[in-house]
């Protein structure tokens, strides 16, 4: 199986989830040994995912957890659970 | 893994038989994915803290519901989902897209670069790269951003995802995969541009040497 940039494309997603095809994930790399701009867009995509991983990003309100833990304390206080979420 | 969903299952038996207080205990690992789940819907951090809130509650109404087939925390994201989902709709501010009209085939050709240098995680001290990138999410397609952030963000599975969006499996990769492609043809050039490239910079001081 030999691919085309434009059909690796397709692939960068699974590929860095490793929900490829062992067959898949050789053509795979066998392009990206010899493809720098392939290569490079794979890394920007996992470099991306790294950042959005980070804490930093979407960061909790401050006293958000606070916050949380005085309403359930006050719900708890008021009921016993409950067999519907509504 | 599977320890942690017995201590769970043991500590939901001991919440309905009176403990109430270890319901505390049982959501603390979840807070933040409660609330990353409600930003993906709501994209307002307080609109969303007021969804987590609300969703926790309602999470321990229910608990006497939980049966213990799907995980703790994919019910959870499935209550979450629906509370945010239902804020959304009330508020009048916002168009909810149809569903389906963000899963027709587009163009998806990622930003080529011809080589890529690693941004350490450390460069997100600057405020202004990461409100970069978390413009960027906000941008997505409801449909992906949901995805997105469940995945690489709250790091769920593809399979635990399909099974709190009551989507198939396959549905999630696609979405998955637009709304990684749709970040990076926005984030790269971005990235790149922001960062001077350390490596050209050294090429550089070699070639004079
Ligand atoms: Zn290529």
């Amino acid at each position: 199986m030999r691919l085309d940039c434009k059909h690796v494309w397709p692939y960068i997603s699974d590929y860095i989830d490793d929900t490829v095809t062992p067959e898949e994930r050789r053509a795979i790399e066998e392009h990206l040994e010899h493809c720098e701009i392939c290569s490079a867009i794979l890394d920007s995509v996992h470099n991306i995912l790294v950042l959005t991983a980070d804490d930093r990003i979407f960061r909790l309100p401050l006293g958000y957890s606070e916050r949380m833990h005085e309403r359930i304390g006050a719900e708890l206080a008021k009921a016993a659970p409950g067999d519907s979420p509504e | 893994m599977a320890q942690a969903l017995a201590q769970e299952m043991e500590w939901i038996a001991r919440i309905l038989s009176g403990e109430r207080d270890l319901f505390h205990e049982l959501i603390r690992p979840y807070e933040r994915a409660v609330f990353l789940t409600a930003v993906s819907v709501l994209r307002d951090a307080t609109e969303a803290e007021d969804a987590a809130q609300e969703a926790m509650i309602k999470a321990y109404r229910g608990l006497g519901s939980f049966r213990g087939d799907a995980k703790f925390s994919t019910w959870l994201t499935t209550i979450t989902l629906n509370e945010a989902r239902s804020r959304l709709r009330k508020s009048a501010k916002v168009k909810v897209k149809s569903l389906d009209n963000t899963d027709q085939a587009e163009d998806y050709t990622p930003f080529l670069v011809a080589d890529w240098r690693e941004i350490p995680s450390e460069t997100l001290e600057r405020e202004e790269l990461a409100k970069q990138i978390e413009r960027a999410i906000e941008g997505l397609p409801p449909t992906y951003r949901e995805v997105f952030l469940l995945r690489d963000k709250e790091e769920m599975s593809i399979e635990e995802i399909a099974e709190a969006l009551g989507v198939k499996a396959n549905l999630v990769k696609v979405r998955l995969f637009r709304a990684r492609m749709m970040l990076q043809k926005q984030l790269a050039p971005y990235l790149k541009r922001e960062l001077p490239q350390r490596r050209r910079w050294f090429s550089w001081l070699g070639g004079r040497a």
